[in-house]
């Protein structure tokens, strides 16, 4: 069971969060104006990289709020995790 | 008579006599005796029959390894099955049995299987039992009998079993020389600590042995140890505690058994409790198994690990035998030896090594013992017990075979094939192990969590490298913590020179390996040398194959005792090296666990919460049974006077639609959302023109994924300029917030909105029916509730019978209706007040089933029930509800190929031609009950029940392009091939104007 930092509270076991796949995702401004292909691209496909992987939490049984975390998808080690606004920065642990 | 019991000596205590029951039998034994010793002492040698060919087998190990004294203990609701007796504490009473033997163990019929093992060889179920194919089931219930590892009980676990959660910076697995002392140096570091042992007392392998610390008895320096560290208000210590699982970024579960050496039943408190620990650190100091060797018959009765040996000598006061023989490769047997020598019995030592050992051996000769070295155990004598042994003269460095053997006679044979750290934990975190070329066995390579190994489960064999190694284990941990180490005092030990193991991973025999007596590898599942080969000949490559095929590693043991000689045999078959085989995969657990151990206080009404409302003793008191939705419990009928389902809900129905009814429909949830950019969130979340609403106005709602389909609905309510109430589904509310919040964080963080969850706060009591309006004013309310002031689907504030309410003028029956929220405090009140006011109407409650009833008469889909997913709004019929002004999520999708298909399933009414049959939900449906089969599937029913409204059966279905087959005849496919046409209609079979709820 995983050992998860939510930037708002800490270190907290795997079973208070929700996970929410992969991030960066960012819904398309104009659904309309894309091909059935791109707009499934963004519905179903991901990236499943074997290593390194950002993905979003949620501390469901806590602050319920959304972060990132950028985790090993071969070794489980986390690297860091960080608020959203954050995203873009360095910054978070 | 405990006949094998020495005069002198042991850990047990003589003037506590226990009597227990074996397989029926009374015996005696001592407190902290474990089965396996008490059975010992009692010179009870056959203890079970083997898995697949019913070889008598006796005890082997002495611990976690054994892999033949398996057997069910306790009786009744407490029993236990797959108990290793090495690992059962005996108490005053215990009753335990062998899991296989039939008749009985003696005579067993099944043994016949031995005289045919040829037949019985590596995937002899795989290739037998295959055809024909439908036969497995009779097979399969002959071949698990027959298997047997026990029994689980029938009746609920009366005992109970807890869960603890712990957060330590060091954790320490194993409480031998190494464990203690990197447990000491930890503590004493300041470092908070848990160390768990499996056994009674700490001490490992000090226990089984006769060795001296700082020139005292070990045990000495043991107690002296533990006596610190539980001084120190830093660390926990944990005895019959066996850390089983190691799992990611260091969670560790620990199986502590707190009564089960008491008696069958925990007297008082908890039987067994989990412990799940987060370490910072963790030592892994689990020592090693001693290997057999592999020779032919060697699982003969009496037939026994030399270190088993000692330890029912040293640590039991039991010798297992009158006349000794050692069969060995490597030095430590000699300890054995010399243990048998000091308890007076006599002993040979057979080395397959010319050198023999080290200091060891000058011992074992000047203590006057025969040591035969260059020899080895080429057969042994005897069926249900070990009568003699056959030798030879054996050339280890040219591997010479021999032609002639010599007959020994004794009834014990301690041997040793050499040690297997016992690398289980460090395997399951992730670590890789390494083969060592001289100490011939697996050791701990890269960690990958942040754990270190010490002592012989690192492979470090004497006292001192153990100790050494502990020392070195509790500062590196505890440096790793940021913490300073105190310089520790290496204990002074005796230590001798060993000479090296000689490899000899199957012994050899006077017939080719295929032909000879059994060799076996893996006892508990009778896998033998040449089972091993048999898989190689047959073309299996791969160790996990292998294992498969031919069972080697499976069963209670997992290969603790069998595996590393398997490997080493099917790498010698291959022409591969040790390495190159590999081993298996570890997994958790370590030893087996209860099931209420891993269910810990989450059984009977703790294992789910259960949500009642507010008005729930009240449908208590009126009879009503329960419906499970969810979490919640809803009143799902109202029975009266011996009435049933449904009776109940034909009553309930004729009483809404003609005069008036009412529920408790508070389980809905409801989510107030405000906030300056509300309108423009919720535009996004539902599919009609929200913004459109007028203050005090509601309307139906419905949100899809982002896939297009359908994923709730619910009444939405315009309170303000700037806030909504909104409701959803009952199993929906949880999930329906949570989308809500997800979008708000992740996609649109600009907008203001904040969102509260009220389902708890505030309750929903509908009332429904013509006369609706009239109890209300009978309850006296502050508003006009004429249809000019308060028109359909509306909302306004009011004073209620003296509480003020939020009154939805909205219906779910088609009917005027009334949905009053108040809030839940008050809700019960007011339910007796409404059925108070509504008396002279005869106002009738309802549950569940009429509710669902009455939707279905008037086409109202419930989500979950008439749609699973898959379904869009379009399938549903309600193109009415997608705005073409705006986007919302889920709406591109539904301009996917995939979404506008022309034969997709599409909600549609159905009625039983025959007009009396009610189809039974989930139905298949077909276009043709002649077509050849397979028949092809053109839908399903989801909805069905008997309407007392109608007079006649109504369903609903999902029905292949259904929107434009009206008046089609298709046909239900019932269970026993009973097939009844059924005509498609609108799914709105009542009042389809709506005339009635609009007055």
């Amino acid at each position: 069971m995983f050992l998860i930092q939510c930037p708002w509270c800490g270190n907290r076991a795997e079973t208070e969060y929700r996970y929410g796949g992969e991030a960066g995702i960012s819904r398309p401004k104009d659904p309309d104006a894309l091909s059935d292909a791109e707009w499934s691209d963004y519905l179903f496909y991901r990236s499943n990289p074997r290593g390194a992987h950002k993905e979003l939490w949620n501390h469901a049984q806590g602050c319920r709020r959304w972060f990132e975390v950028e985790r090993d998808t071969v070794s489980y080690k986390i690297a860091r995790s960080y608020k959203l606004a954050d995203r873009n920065s360095e910054s978070g642990s | 008579m405990q006949l094998d019991r020495l005069k002198t000596g042991g850990r047990i205590d003589r003037t506590r006599p226990l009597n227990f029951r074996f397989n029926g039998k009374t015996y005696s034994g001592f407190a902290g005796d474990t089965l396996a010793s008490a059975l010992l002492a009692n010179d009870v040698a056959l203890v079970s029959r083997s898995f697949k060919l019913h070889r008598p087998r006796g005890i082997v190990g002495a611990g976690a390894e054994e892999p033949n004294a398996i057997v069910q203990v306790g009786t009744g609701a407490s029993t236990l099955p797959n108990m290793r007796a090495t690992q059962v504490e005996l108490y005053d009473g215990l009753e335990a049995r062998s899991t296989k033997g039939w008749p009985n163990l003696r005579f067993d019929l099944a043994a016949l299987n031995d005289r045919f093992s040829k037949v019985f060889g590596a995937g002899f179920y795989y290739k037998t039992f295959m055809r024909p194919k439908a036969f497995w089931k009779y097979y399969e219930r002959f071949i698990r009998a027959s298997a047997g590892f026990g029994i689980a009980p029938t009746e609920p676990d009366p005992d109970s079993y807890e869960h603890r959660n712990a957060h330590c910076d060091v954790l320490v697995a194993g409480g031998g020389p190494a464990g203690l002392m990197a447990a000491l140096v930890a503590a004493r570091s300041g470092a908070r600590v848990i160390i768990a042992d499996e056994q009674n007392e700490f001490g490992g392998s000090l226990l089984s042995g006769s060795e001296s610390i700082d020139g005292k008895p070990a045990a000495e320096w043991v107690n002296a140890v533990i006596a610190e560290l539980r001084d120190r208000g830093n660390v926990t210590v944990l005895t019959r505690s066996t850390v089983f699982g190691y799992y990611d970024h260091n969670f560790i579960a620990v199986a502590e058994h707190c009564s089960d050496h008491k008696g069958e039943r925990a007297a008082d408190g908890v039987r067994e409790r989990l412990w799940r620990v987060r370490a910072d650190q963790v030592v892994l100091a689990q020592g090693a198994f001693e290997r057999p060797l592999v020779f032919c018959n060697n699982d003969r009765p009496g037939v026994m690990t030399a270190s088993a040996v000692s330890t029912y000598i040293n640590r039991y006061g039991v010798c297992p035998g009158k006349r000794a023989v050692v069969f060995t490769n490597n030095d430590s047997a000699y300890r054995t030896a010399l243990d048998l020598n000091n308890a007076g019995i006599p002993v040979v030592v057979v080395d397959c090594r010319k050198s023999g050992a080290g200091s060891l051996g000058a011992t074992a000769d000047a203590a006057g013992i025969t040591v035969l070295r260059g020899h080895i155990v080429s057969d042994v004598i005897g069926r249900h017990r070990v009568s003699g042994i056959r030798i030879a003269r054996w050339d280890g460095d040219t591997q010479s075979t021999f032609d002639s053997t010599i007959r020994i006679d004794c009834d014990l044979l301690a041997m040793s094939g050499g040690w297997s750290p016992a690398v289980h934990l460090h395997s399951q975190s992730g670590g890789t192990n390494a083969w060592d070329e001289t100490r011939h066995c697996f050791v701990p390579a890269e960690s990958a969590q942040a754990n270190v190994s010490a002592g012989a489960c690192n492979g470090h064999w004497s006292l001192k490298a153990c100790l050494q190694d502990g020392i070195d284990a509790g500062a590196e941990v505890a440096a790793r913590c940021g913490l300073r180490t105190m310089p520790v005092e290496l204990p002074v030990t005796t230590e001798g020179t060993d000479n090296p193991m000689q490899a000899l991973w199957r012994v050899p025999a006077s017939k080719d390996p295929d032909r000879c007596p059994k060799q076996f590898i893996d006892y508990q599942n009778d896998t033998s040398v040449a089972d091993v080969r048999l898989a190689a000949r047959e073309g299996y490559r791969n160790v996990e194959h292998v294992k498969r095929y031919t069972a080697l590693g499976f069963g209670t043991d997992q290969g603790k005792l069998g595996n590393i000689n398997g490997m080493a045999i099917l790498a010698e078959c291959l022409g591969k090296t040790i390495p190159e085989v590999g081993t298996t995969t570890f997994r958790p657990v370590y030893t087996p666990v209860t099931f209420g151990l891993g269910a810990g206080e989450n059984v009977g009404e703790l294992f789910d919460p259960i949500r009642k409302t507010a008005i729930h003793e009240r449908h208590q008191a009126a009879g009503s049974p329960f419906e499970v939705v969810g979490q919640w419990h809803r009143p799902w009928y109202f029975p009266q006077g011996g009435e049933d389902l449904h009776a109940a809900v034909a009553r309930e129905c004729l009483a809404t639609r003609n005069s008036v009814g009412m529920m408790d429909a508070s389980t809905l949830g409801k989510i107030d959302a405000r906030g300056p950019d509300v309108v423009e969130f919720l535009e996004r979340i539902y599919t009609h023109d929200v913004g459109r609403m007028k203050v005090g106005r509601c309307a139906y709602g419905i949100m899809l994924r982002e896939d297009g389909m359908l994923m709730d609905d619910g009444v939405m309510a315009r309170l303000g300029e700037h806030q909504y109430y909104l409701t959803t589904t009952t199993g929906g509310a949880a999930n329906v917030l949570n989308w809500l919040e997800t979008w708000l964080q992740t996609e649109w963080p600009e907008l203001k909105v904040y969102l509260t969850s009220l389902t708890d706060s505030f309750s929903t009591i509908a009332v429904a029916g013509p006369k609706s309006r009239d109890v209300l004013q009978n309850a006296g309310c502050s508003i006009d509730l004429g249809k000019e002031n308060f028109s359909f689907m509306s909302v306004q504030q009011a004073v209620l019978a003296g509480f003020p309410v939020q009154l939805f003028r909205v219906s779910f029956s088609g009917e005027l209706a009334f949905e009053i929220n108040i809030d839940s405090a008050y809700a019960s009140q007011m339910w007796q007040i409404l059925m108070e006011s509504g008396k002279e109407f005869d106002i009738t409650p309802y549950g569940t089933e009429t509710m669902h009833v009455l939707r279905a008469e008037k086409g109202f889909v419930i989500v979950g029930q008439d749609t699973d997913g898959s379904v869009t709004p379009v399938d549903l019929g309600m193109n009415w509800l997608l705005s073409k002004n705006k986007d919302f999520l889920g709406k591109r999708s539904l301009s996917r190929q995939d979404c506008v298909r022309d034969d997709r399933k599409q909600l549609v009414g159905l009625l039983s031609v025959d007009g009396s049959t009610v189809v039974p939900e989930g139905t298949q449906l077909i276009e043709d009950p002649g077509a050849p089969k397979p028949v092809p599937m053109c839908g399903h029913v989801t909805s069905s029940y008997f309407s007392a409204t109608l007079g006649h059966p109504i369903a609903m279905a999902l029905v292949s392009a259904g929107h434009r087959r009206k008046d089609e005849t298709i046909y239900a496919y019932l269970a026993d091939n009973l097939v009844v046409p059924v005509t498609i209609v609108s799914p709105v079979f009542y009042d389809a104007k709506g005339a009635r709820q609009n007055v």
